[in-house]
């Protein structure tokens, strides 16, 4: 697909002709709607969660104009906020199931919030395609036979940052996160693997500061003053903005080296603007550089659409889709148990390559872009970007088998 | 640790210390005249960062220079000031002779319509703001770098200091300002025009809130979430520093400036709760804060706020409650599985709204963490039930009980306070339960909760749950009432109206008062409990300020000074909610138009606005 330079209806076509397994040319979708019930924050996290809506919605069309899932049926998502909270997730989701008569639960963002739709779908017996929520807890310690999750979690991302930091010479380590469970956990995960990556390591600071309430003077003078030849950064969002900033006023960054999680992504990248640090070790999604003919494909089209770039929830949302469309065509059925069978091990070609339900763990093999940042004109981006194959940095089988409950 | 480190260190607090002052003064100030305790002053804040990201760049684009910076600084924060007098006219004008509670459910609205139309306006994406030209490089301070432009900011804590002192002791709206925070009613008898004092007191706090955000901006990136992150720790230094004192406020900013600075050396994560463990002592130590004075008014007869009347339910109010009580008991019947859910829920926040209203209407004692007993209800259900292998009988007895236990532990400080003072102890209260289910992940999951709280088989199906519900909470409910009712119950109306004269005929206020709040706190406890496996698991949510909000919200929508207002409260809270929620995204902007708007057509509340019906009919 190499010279890709068709018209947007051409592009459309083709893209959605791969997408579906199909030839283009299909008649569309006809029938009832299949309805994936999609709760996010919408609200509250929206610089993600609307990109990521976009994405859907363009798969979404893509694969209905190719003739829809299973044999011809359209696909449909119903979109909900979750109110960013459990409680309100939770009759969100019970909403979806019963009055919108949704066959499946996907989406979600904070971790809390997967967690408890997680736990309501292994009750109700209802498929849940996690998205988005990062903690390693819903496929591991807290899995279950109804929750699988698409995105790398914070212990592949963390295994991505620390194994690309392989070779450097820096031993002392300061850990600076935000205070839930993300950053704690991304925290512990970087504990336990650095010491693979650099023999030697050792920690010699840890800052926690609350969640978007970073006192940012504070926090960096406490790090500089343990003097660590490197630092693991998980901060995001304002708090990284104010972190940055303040770290470049007062160089803390000068000499040591940088891994950090996220900061690639656009949506933590575009708010750094021209404050974007040089050579940090991150994960991100450099969406200009991807070569791939038909990521770049989707890249033309969402561009074309939403008369924006993509961002890594866009990634994500596409994803999302071109699985579950996937895991219908297999499954053939609305029935739960079916659809559940029908993911395990399901391998799906997407824009990000081959992308594998693992039956083990029921973690997704999606991986992410690692590179260092780099600014350039007024907006950061990053170099010598790779794809890391998220099913190079899953969880150790023995691990998954003594964590998850048996079922 | 060497010398120059801490220097620097304890800069770094003073910069935070400075900004938080400016923020806090004008919180200070509006809460001294009105007595409104305004939520949407960190809505102001955050529109002060928003104007300044908008303004100042494009300034900057004539010329890269510090004049036309502060220019933009200060024009914005005039502008956000402006708004405030538009809020001032166009709201809270017409709820000055509300109960006082009432404004702050207005503001709360304010507060949900601003966070929604700053995501119409602005956009999701945070937005960095422009350093200040001239300020960008760093200083260096005894072999550290320090940022130029946080030593600036922390001569303009000292300098707006001096200028709200010179304003305050020079010029006569300065001196109404202080008269009026003494003692409102004499100033209002002695011919001031009250109307136009409280615009100019609305117009500086907002400018003063404004200026704060505008202060940040090339340390922060504007973003939709500074509102609500500063308005808890603004409150925090108001109420050390005392109400209404502007130095007082300036003091409480540089303790928690230091604390933050130095606490994050030794306890990297106590920021989650150092303020308020601050707080917390300071309040129990000195109960009007740092520099505050007692209420000049406290002594007084004060025409009372809450429950006047208790009647008899009549013809017309036993048909209404036949209908609600057959329509509750009938939904499992014909409505389908999700009117269930949402009939389940309305049970459980009514029981928690009634258990508020019997503290706040009855007892006069406002609590701004509720949601604490509510939570820990919650958690003791849900721990018994998860990590103690219980079944959900016992852990629906244990839920009540913990409640009760922690609202006793907490009450017996919280009674010794009135007022404000009172309700910000009670929020310090449940920050700190929040916090430690938040960090003790060991037991409580930390914030990710812990899932798997579900009913018993036999009420494991959503009908039989809610029947379980039901009977729970019109059981709870009935007996609340009879409290209120039973001469306990009017002991702590006489406490309310007057603590001297309850005093002086033999009462014992505190212990009365304790009792109430530990009663209080297990029916919310029990309400906890229900909504724990109602929802299947448990997380510091639960415990959290919005939540507290929330229940506020309910009560005051439903009406204070009825007996059963705070049940169709919370009927008509959850209800506007799950209606809006799925329409779009924006619904936290409808809630706020909602509650506003029924604030200004029912300012007595829903209850209040049937009572005056009956009356009339």
């Amino acid at each position: 697909m190499a010279g890709f330079t068709l018209s947007r209806r051409g592009a459309l076509a083709a893209g959605t002709g791969m997408l579906a397994g199909l030839r283009p040319g299909r008649a569309p979708a006809q029938g009832a709607p299949i309805k994936v019930g999609e709760l996010n924050s919408y609200a509250r996290m929206a610089a993600f969660s609307v990109p990521y809506r976009n994405a859907i919605q363009l798969a979404v069309d893509r694969i209905n104009q190719a003739g829809g899932v299973m044999g011809g049926r359209p696909l449909e998502f119903v979109f909900r906020d979750d109110g960013s909270t459990p409680g309100d997730a939770v009759r969100v989701a019970e909403d979806l199931l019963t009055r919108e008569g949704c066959a499946f639960l996907a989406g979600t963002f904070l971790s809390n919030v997967g967690l408890a739709v997680s736990d309501l779908a292994n009750q109700r017996k209802k498929l849940f395609l996690a998205t988005e929520p990062l903690t390693d807890a819903l496929t591991m310690a807290q899995g279950n036979r109804y929750t699988w999750r698409l995105r790398p979690s914070t212990y592949m991302q963390t295994r991505m940052v620390v194994e690309a930091a392989r070779g450097k010479t820096a031993k002392r380590w300061a850990i600076v996160a935000p205070n839930y469970e993300y950053g704690q956990s991304a925290a512990a995960n970087f504990k336990r693997l650095i010491g693979q990556s650099i023999p030697g390591a050792e920690i010699v600071a840890e800052q926690y500061p609350a969640l978007g309430r970073v006192d940012a003077g504070a926090t960096v003078g406490a790090l500089a003053q343990a003097r660590p030849d490197g630092i693991f950064n998980v901060l995001f969002g304002a708090d990284l903005t104010a972190f940055v900033r303040e770290g470049n006023t007062r160089g803390l960054f000068e000499r040591r080296l940088v891994l950090s999680l996220l900061t690639g992504e656009p949506e933590y990248m575009i708010p750094l603007g021209d404050e974007c640090p040089d050579g940090w070790i991150v994960t991100g999604y450099p969406w200009e550089q991807v070569q791939d003919a038909r990521h770049k494909a989707f890249v033309d089209a969402y561009r074309a659409r939403f008369n924006d770039t993509p961002r890594k929830g866009s990634v994500l949302g596409y994803v999302t889709a071109e699985v579950v469309a996937s895991m219908l065509n297999k499954a053939n059925s609305t029935e739960t148990e079916a659809m559940v069978d029908a993911l395990a091990d399901l391998p799906t070609q997407t824009i990000v390559g081959n992308v594998t339900m693992r039956a083990l763990d029921h973690q997704g093999t999606m991986g992410t872009w690692v590179g260092e940042t780099e600014l350039r004109g007024r907006t950061g981006t990053m170099r010598n970007a790779r794809y890391a194959d998220g099913a190079d940095f899953m969880f150790p089988e023995d691990e998954v088998r003594a964590a998850r409950p048996r079922s | 640790m060497d010398f120059g480190f801490l220097v620097v260190q304890s800069l770094s607090g003073l910069a935070s210390a400075s900004s938080l002052f400016v923020i806090a003064s004008g919180l200070t100030l509006v809460f001294g005249v009105t007595r409104i305790v305004n939520f949407a002053h960190g809505s102001f804040y955050m529109l002060g960062a928003y104007m300044t990201v908008t303004v100042v760049p494009w300034l900057l684009d004539f010329d890269r220079s510090p004049l036309l910076f502060f220019v933009g600084v200060l024009v914005s924060a005039l502008v956000v000031g402006a708004l405030g007098v538009v809020m001032e006219v166009l709201l809270l004008r017409r709820l000055y002779k509300v109960p006082e509670l009432f404004q702050l459910l207005a503001t709360f609205g304010v507060v949900l319509m601003v966070q929604d139309a700053v995501l119409w306006i602005w956009g999701p994406v945070e937005i960095p703001g422009p350093r200040a030209p001239g300020l960008r490089h760093g200083v260096e301070i005894l072999g550290q770098r320090f940022p130029a432009y946080e030593l600036f900011l922390i001569c303009v804590g000292p300098a707006v200091l001096g200028l709200l002192w010179l304003l305050m002791h020079k010029t006569r709206f300065g001196i109404l300002i202080r008269a009026a925070t003494r003692d409102r009613e004499m100033v209002g008898a002695l011919g001031v025009n009250q109307a136009l004092l409280f615009t100019g007191t609305l117009f500086l706090g907002a400018f003063l809130a404004g200026l704060g955000g505008a202060l940040q901006i090339p340390r922060v990136s504007a973003n939709s979430q500074m509102d609500l992150s500063i308005i808890t720790e603004a409150f925090v230094v108001t109420v050390i520093g005392g109400m209404g004192s502007v130095p007082g406020a300036f003091l409480a900013a540089v303790l928690i400036g230091q604390l933050n600075a130095f606490g994050v050396l030794i306890f990297p994560k106590i920021t989650l709760v150092l303020v308020f463990l601050l707080m917390a002592v300071v309040l129990v130590v000195k109960p009007w804060g740092l520099l505050g004075r007692p209420e000049a008014a406290a002594g007084r007869a004060a025409l009372p706020e809450g429950i006047l009347a208790t009647p008899r339910f009549g013809m017309w109010e036993k048909v209404i409650l036949g209908v609600v009580l057959a329509a509750t008991l009938a939904v499992p019947l014909f409505g389908d599985a999700y009117t269930v859910k949402v009939a389940t829920e309305v049970l459980i926040f009514a029981l928690a709204a009634f258990s508020l209203n019997f503290l706040v209407g009855n007892g006069g004692i406002v609590s701004f963490g509720h949601a604490a007993y509510f939570g820990l209800g919650a958690y003791a259900a849900g721990l018994l039930v998860t990590r103690g292998g219980f079944a959900m009988e016992p852990a629906l007895i244990a839920a009540p009980i913990a409640g009760a236990a922690f609202a006793a532990l907490f009450g017996f400080f919280v009674v010794r306070l009135t007022g404000i003072y009172l309700a910000m102890l009670t929020l310090a209260f449940a920050q700190i339960a929040y916090a430690v289910c938040f960090q003790w992940v060991e037991v409580t999951g930390g914030d990710n909760g812990v899932v798997g709280v579900w009913p018993s088989g036999w009420a494991r199906s959503r009908e039989v749950f809610h029947y379980l519900v039901a009977a729970c909470c019109i059981l709870g409910i009935a007996a609340l009432r009879h409290v209120i009712y039973a001469p306990f119950g009017a002991t702590l109306r006489a406490a309310r109206d007057s603590e001297q004269r309850a005093d002086a005929i033999g009462v014992n206020v505190r212990m009365h008062r304790w009792l109430a709040f530990t009663l209080a706190g297990a029916a919310a406890g029990l309400a906890g409990g229900l909504y724990a496996f109602s929802k299947g698991s448990i997380d510091p949510t639960l415990l959290a300020i919005p939540m507290s909000i929330d229940f506020l919200a309910m009560l005051l929508l439903g009406g204070m000074q009825t007996v059963m207002g705070a049940v169709a409260g919370a009927a008509a809270f959850h209800t506007i909610k799950d209606f809006f929620m799925p329409l779009t995204d924006h619904w936290r902007f409808f809630l706020g138009a909602s509650i506003i708007a029924l604030v200004l057509i029912f300012p007595r509340g829903l209850s209040g606005a049937y009572g005056a019906l009956r009356r009339r009919a």
